[in-house]
């Protein structure tokens, strides 16, 4: 691994990026390269303390002046919250939800790296760091990543002292766990429920200092735009769900922790309330959205059951340790009870195509070939649309091996949602698996400090692009929010925050009254239209849309087609919505129009940013980019930049900036799993 | 199938409310309790009626938000939450009433939805460990027995909906404030602060209106996450020696 790596950080290991193709001609304009990232140079390990040593400071007495407002209370939002709360910032912050201990980081299962080593198995943050970064299929910044390695193990130090529940050996000391294909076990895992005791300890630490008075709390409130005076992000604009109350929050820096965008498929493993609102308004006020097209799409949900379906249920993927995947080779079994169809009438595909991993290959391949089965017509399940949209994951032979009592022992608990869900009994019946969309790699462009290219907008986790690439490795995301939210952010934010406070301003500045009364005027649009469907119907068939074109394969002829579907919707839903109910009141559909009207927006720019991308690269398959046996094909000679689009006017084309990703550490590597 | 659902609705916290009845057909057994619901609202929506407001978020059984008292039992008739109570639990031709958590701790913000800030407000009394980011020691050097680390996961698996103070004839949130006292105290970490802590936030619980405990059990029967009824006398216990130490 890596031996012939020059990790002084002086030699440049990759040459910068030459597009020769350009499929998304005519649908953007070409900007100016991103030059500056912050990053520092050097030996990579001593570039975090060289840059926390280099920011400023700000005096104590300073700190209680200086107004912070943070946007969302998941793991980097109520970490930041509590950790500067505690550094004495007067913080305000915000979440839809009726409570902070709501936010949808709750529901993560699996675990948190960590390169603690405590199983001596040889992990190290260099390890970690070039895991994360293979598993981004290099199409991360690699001074970010390697700052996330090293700052992973001041967070199990951090959540053990707020009294998170870890799983503990005999001996009373930690327990690790193997997670996500690599080959040390440095997983710290609260059975499956480590979102939720590591978000109840950010919130703990956080209504600490509610109760102190450096943080006021502003539940059940929406951010529905950015407050940019003199070029700097000095405010919000948020909505009292409950009196419809639009209120002016200012403030001398912005945090968004709003989280992913992933709702744009309409279904998918988020919350029903996650939105991409906040950092869509950011965007529209000229905050770069980079990577849109990048998101995860995790192999093993419970499937779709009919038209009704609200939201999909993730399933641990330890599933597939013990489960063979399989469909009918004729069409013509699909409604049979798979019990009854024969041993040499089944096609276990991934092991067919895949003998060497089988079932166990990476969440995008499994997760494209069952589509694949599908749209050939061998799915099964109940008829969702034009086709059946499942495949099975069959314990039987696990069951012959172990028995029922072992596989009980090991995945009880999914085998119980599972049931409790589809009302099928996987002990007896193979279970039916299929595809969705989980989380986002893209987001919000960042520096090194997290800042976005506005000044005084910082934009933490799921919300910014900076660690994940491609790709995200599984127990990396809760990683990443508390990184953010605990040890980076209250780093980064002071150099800028010593330049403050900042000149006061007031609600009757010109650019607060005009960016409340453009809330108060969209609001007004929303009730006035009353046309002839609801805000979910166009929702949903944006999903279908997206998730049909620029999903887990992508074609040039299939973006092009999505993206005049989605201005064709949006205009019909800007004349056709209906919106009942008034503004002075808590009116959910009025909640949702705004969230799906930037959805469309959001939806045709990962179109557009897909179309660009003439790769297959981490999660994403493009078409025209294969090798002779059909397998994923990256182009870093051409791709290896990171694409960030400035919104370019109602109207007017995106901005493209490129980043280009230089390594200095580690070599770029294409991946085989035949 | 065919259902009829009597369901509470109420335009704001000071207007009066009252139960309404709505006919629905096309019901799926698949589909989940609350997506039965999103069918009704599109319904009422396409006949000009203004949809019913609920608490939902994650719908997977963790986040908390929902909270309906469905026949009479908080998250209706399964040990689960609302978003995992499916239709198959009922038959067609049911009729179901539907309406907020009744509690006076947990005044109607609209239709069905409850303001729960008060839960929010005993946790900031002291639910919690302080212990500054930054300041904490290596993970490791503060081993915790293996049987008492299981204990506080099982009792901090609380999702915080509710139910326990909608099932309670008291109204007391006995059952959430004794989840986070044992969670805690169970912990090495949590000792420091282990009777400050429950002073203070029964102090809490007392002043947002909860009633006291009377040892009914309602509130464990109805937990959609199993929080143990025992976890009220550690509270207790806990509340006991305090006192004693003048605390």
């Amino acid at each position: 691994m890596a031996s012939n790596v020059d990790v002084s950080g002086n030699t440049v290991l990759t040459s910068p990026p030459v597009q020769q193709s350009d499929d998304a001609h005519g649908y953007y304009t070409p900007g100016e390269p991103i030059r500056d990232t912050k990053a520092p140079s050097g030996p990579i390990k001593d570039r975090w303390t060289t840059h926390k040593m280099n920011n400023r400071l700000v005096n104590p007495a300073n700190r209680r002046k200086l107004d912070i407002i943070i946007v969302g209370t998941g793991l980097a939002g109520g970490a930041a919250a509590a950790t500067l709360g505690e550094a004495g910032y007067n913080v305000k912050s915000f979440c839809y939800q009726d409570s902070p201990r709501r936010a949808h980081s709750i529901a993560a299962q699996g675990g948190i790296n960590a390169a603690k080593n405590y199983k001596e198995d040889g992990d190290s943050v260099y390890r970690l760091f070039y895991d994360t970064v293979k598993g981004g299929d290099y199409r991360s910044r690699e001074s970010n990543v390697y700052r996330l390695a090293e700052v992973s193990t001041n967070i199990i130090d951090q959540c053990v002292a707020q009294g998170v529940p870890f799983a503990r050996e005999y001996g009373g000391l930690l327990d690790n766990r193997s997670f996500g294909g690599v080959q040390v076990s440095r997983t710290f895992y609260a059975r499956g429920q480590t979102g939720q005791q590591l978000l109840i300890g950010a919130y703990q630490a956080m209504e600490r200092q509610v109760a102190a008075g450096t943080v006021t709390q502003y539940t059940r409130h929406e951010m529905l735009e950015l407050i940019v005076a003199d070029g700097k992000a000095r405010g919000i604009v948020a909505r009292d769900l409950v009196t419809g109350e639009i209120e002016t929050h200012l403030a001398d820096v912005v945090v968004l922790a709003s989280g992913g965008y992933g709702n744009v498929f309409y279904l998918s493993t988020n919350a029903m309330g996650s939105n991409v609102t906040a950092a869509w308004r950011a965007h529209r006020k000229g905050a770069y959205m980079a990577n849109p097209c990048y998101t995860q799409i995790h192999p093993t949900c419970i499937p779709v059951s009919g038209d009704h379906q609200s939201k999909l249920t993730l399933m641990s993927e330890s599933l597939r340790n013990d489960g063979r995947i399989w469909v009918p080779k004729n069409r013509e079994d699909c409604d049979k009870d798979p019990r009854d169809i024969p041993e040499e009438d089944r096609d276990y595909y991934l092991e067919r195509i895949y003998p060497s991993f089988g079932n166990l290959v990476p969440r995008d391949i499994a997760s494209r070939q069952a589509k694949n089965v599908c749209d050939e017509g061998r799915g099964v399940g109940p008829m969702v649309g034009d086709f059946r949209r499942g495949v099975y994951l069959d314990f039987a032979d696990a069951i012959n091996r172990l028995g029922e009592d072992a596989v009980r022992e090991k995945y009880g608990n999914l085998f119980d949602m599972y049931e409790r869900i589809t009302g099928e009994n996987p002990y007896q019946v193979p279970m039916r698996i299929y595809p969705a969309v989980h989380y986002v790699m893209g987001g919000l462009w960042v520096d090194y400090d997290l800042q976005s290219n506005i000044e005084g907008l910082f934009v933490t986790g799921e919300a910014n692009f900076s660690d994940h690439g491609a790709n995200r490795l599984g127990a990396s995301a809760l990683m990443q929010g508390l990184a953010d939210g605990y040890f980076v952010l209250p780093n980064t934010i002071r150099e800028y925050l010593a330049d403050g406070p900042f000149a006061p301003i007031d609600e009757s500045h010109p650019d607060v009254v005009a960016a409340r009364t453009s809330v108060e005027d969209r609001i007004q649009k929303f009730l006035s239209i009353n046309g002839n469907r609801t805000v979910d119907s166009y929702h949903k068939e944006l999903g279908n849309i997206m998730w049909e074109y620029c999903g887990m394969e992508r074609s040039e002829d299939g973006l092009r087609k999505a993206i005049d579907m989605i201005r064709e919707l949006k205009a019909d839903f800007w004349s056709n919505v209906k919106v009942l109910g008034t503004a002075d009141s808590l009116n959910q559909s009025l909640e949702k129009a705004g969230r799906v009207a930037d959805f469309l927006e959001l939806g045709e720019l990962m179109c557009i940013d897909a179309l660009n991308r003439r790769e297959s690269c981490g999660g994403h398959f493009r078409a025209e980019s294969q090798t002779e046996d059909g397998e994923a094909l990256r182009h870093d000679e051409e791709f290896a930049y990171v694409a960030a689009w400035e919104f370019g006017g109602e109207g007017g084309q995106p901005v493209l900036h490129k980043e280009d990703l230089v390594y200095t550490a580690i070599e770029m590597k294409q991946r085989s799993y035949k | 199938m065919r259902l009829t659902l009597k369901i509470w609705r109420q335009q704001n916290a000071s207007a009066p409310g009252a139960m309404k009845t709505y006919d629905l057909d096309g019901v799926s057994t698949d589909m989940s309790f609350l997506e039965m619901l999103d069918v009704l609202n599109e319904q009422l929506q396409s006949q000009g009626e203004e949809p019913v407001a609920f608490d939902h978020d994650c719908r997977e059984g963790i986040c908390g938000s929902c909270s309906l008292m469905i026949n009479g039992q908080a998250h209706g008739p399964e040990v689960t939450t609302t978003c995992q109570l499916h239709m198959r639990s009922f038959k067609d031709g049911d009729t179901i009433t539907v309406e907020p958590w009744r509690a006076a701790g947990f005044p109607v913000v609209k239709d069905l939805v409850v303001d729960r800030s008060a839960f929010d407000r005993i946790i900031q009394a002291g639910g919690f460990i302080s212990a500054n980011t930054g300041s904490a020691p290596e993970a490791n050097s503060v081993p915790a027995p293996r049987d008492k680390a299981m204990r506080a996961f099982d009792v901090a698996t609380c999702i915080g909906c509710g139910a326990c103070v909608a099932s309670c004839p008291n109204g007391s949130a006995s059952l959430f404030m004794g989840a986070k006292i044992t969670h805690l105290g169970e912990l090495p970490q949590g000792q420091p602060e282990r009777y400050s802590r429950v002073v203070d936030m029964v102090a809490q619980h007392d002043a947002e209106g909860f009633g006291g405990c009377t040892n009914i059990g309602e509130c464990a029967a109805a937990c959609p996450k199993g929080i143990p009824l025992d976890v009220i006398s550690q509270l207790n216990r806990d509340l006991r020696d305090a006192l004693r130490q003048g605390r």
